[in-house]
């Protein structure tokens, strides 16, 4: 009997102890923590609604399909200006890495750009780049830049010198040596880099969407807080936070994909 | 008395090649190399060192570390430019990499987003040699490395040793006349390596290579080498070239014998020369 007792006990512990398991059972505990925090102490909805509130408005918006064309809107700022600074990030990046004379005018240049704080920038872009959706993607596009080409420009310095000795002993040409040797080498940096690049390339389209627009999910959080629906601004943090964590999760398949040896190394 | 014997046999090889030029099959005339230091001062690493090898000869330079061995394979590979003298290979004066040559590096420098076949025939690729062909020699050079089997597996998937062979299999992929291996299996366990040198040495009777392979095992460079060129200290030079008459191919149990023992203790002593000269 009580081995029963016993057995029953190590299948809940073995169930718990499956990351995903525990991460949802505190998502749980905390959303209980807010309901019963936010009813108990009367705080009223314009203030903070209670989870229940906000997982409702979530599922209006999905039904009656207010969010879809908001989503779609914010979705293709972020995936533009995601495409241009990976573009723009890799070549660039490889040009800083491989020609020194860009290495010693522009590089300096860039990082001191760094310090700058990019978001700044965008409402320069909504008088250069008007009201729609390029001033958006500019903005999302040069957010996602630095972190792209900054770890393009490392992993293209952090190549194994003898590959490119092996591929010049073979008498390879330029353009054999970066596309076999140089640019697969530094894959897991240059994934390392969209990783970081993805999330920022939403924080720049939101922003963007913040100083100036009609539609997108920054945008919809602006007027919903203009009208006090706190409700309805989770609900678009939640939608955000989705797109997000897909995008990531896309990422992350492409770098187990393409720079599996890399993940290989970190973890032996 | 030892060192003598050695400077000998250098000047018979000097001898032999001024008197008949063609029987070499490289040949590096008066080759130094300096590296100009940060400050504007000159760095010799190499002084002008004259040798000569023969097609299938198998050589080993042996040197204490920082000799400048690696500086003197870098320049036979065509990868670095003597700063004075020069290489000749078949009569004609080398002037950058050369196709018929294969190198091999401490570290087996594989590519890990490629299987062991598809490293194996990298070289192929390079020089845009058709895809069935180049997909048969590499199975063939895989399997004279005996890694029949393991063509789909990737780099970190094989043992050190194994990845050496895989190196081996890509530099032998071209067929080369001159294979340049920088202290190959100095990464390895002993027993590995016993077993390596074994096979190198079938592998370089089979295909009738030349070898160029740089060690700073005593007991390695003379159970594999023809000759022995033993360099001095930085700035360095090839000081002696010492012959081990031993027929090859040579059982492992020669390793312990005194008829190798005796190469070994000559070719100690006159490494010990240099440091006490010093």
């Amino acid at each position: 009997m009580t081995t029963e007792v016993d057995s029953a006990n190590v299948a809940v512990r073995r169930f718990v102890a499956i990351p995903a398991v525990s991460l949802a059972l505190t998502i749980i505990v905390l959303l209980v923590l807010w309901e019963v925090t936010v009813r108990g102490l009367d705080v009223p909805r314009y203030i903070l609604p209670p989870p229940s509130a906000v997982i409702m408005k979530v599922y209006e918006d999905f039904i009656s399909g207010t969010i879809v064309s908001h989503f779609v809107v914010t979705l293709s700022e972020v995936i533009c200006g995601f495409v241009i600074a990976a573009v723009v990030g890799l070549s660039l990046g490889s040009a800083v890495a491989l020609i020194s004379v860009f290495e010693r005018t522009l590089y300096p240049l860039i990082l001191a750009m760094q310090t700058v704080p990019k978001i700044a920038l965008a409402p320069l872009f909504l008088i250069w780049f008007g009201y729609g959706i390029q001033s958006k993607i500019v903005t999302a596009a040069l957010i996602a830049l630095f972190p792209i080409l900054v770890n393009v420009v490392a992993g293209m310095r952090a190549i194994d010198q003898r590959r490119i000795l092996l591929m010049r002993s073979l008498g390879a040409s330029v353009f054999s040596v970066f596309f076999k040797a140089r640019l697969p080498s530094m894959l897991p940096h240059l994934f390392a880099g969209l990783e970081v690049g993805i999330i920022f390339a939403v924080m720049g389209a939101i922003v963007g969407e913040f100083i100036g627009a009609s539609t997108g999910l920054g945008s919809l959080i602006v007027q919903r807080q203009a009208s006090v629906d706190v409700a309805g601004v989770f609900s678009v943090l939640v939608y955000l936070s989705f797109m997000g964590v897909v995008l990531h999760a896309v990422l992350r398949a492409f770098t187990s994909r393409f720079a599996f040896w890399a993940a290989v190394k970190a973890t032996t | 008395m030892k060192g003598e014997i050695g400077r000998g046999d250098r000047l018979l090889a000097l001898d032999e090649m001024s008197r008949d030029p063609t029987s070499a099959f490289i040949e590096a005339r008066d080759i130094s190399r300096t590296y100009v230091a940060i400050d504007g001062s000159a760095n010799t690493a190499v002084l002008p060192t004259s040798f000569s090898i023969r097609a299938g000869e198998f050589i080993c330079i042996l040197g204490p570390s920082g000799c400048g061995k690696s500086t003197l394979l870098l320049m036979l590979a065509g990868l670095l430019a003597p700063s004075g003298g020069e290489i000749v290979v078949e009569g004609k004066q080398l002037c950058g990499p050369h196709k018929k040559f294969g190198m091999v590096f401490q570290d087996a420098v594989l590519f890990p987003w490629r299987t062991v076949q598809r490293n194996v025939e990298l070289p192929q690729e390079v020089l845009g040699i058709p895809r069935k062909r180049r997909v048969t020699k590499a199975s063939e050079m895989i399997k004279m490395v005996n890694l029949s089997g393991f063509s789909s597996k990737f780099p970190h998937e094989l043992s050190g040793g194994m990845q050496q062979r895989v190196s081996i299999a890509r530099a032998l992929s071209l067929e080369p006349t001159l294979l340049l291996m920088d202290e190959p299996f100095g990464a390895l366990d002993a027993m590995t390596r016993e077993q390596m040198n074994l096979e190198l040495q079938r592998i370089s009777l089979e295909t009738k290579a030349t070898v160029i392979f740089v060690t700073h095992s005593i007991v390695e460079a003379a159970f594999l080498a023809d000759r022995v060129f033993v360099m001095s200290e930085r700035p360095s030079t090839v000081s002696h070239i010492v012959d081990i008459e031993i027929p090859r191919p040579r059982p492992l149990a020669l390793m312990s014998s005194d008829q190798l023992g005796k190469y070994v203790g000559q070719l100690r002593a006159l490494l010990g020369s240099m440091e006490s000269a010093l």
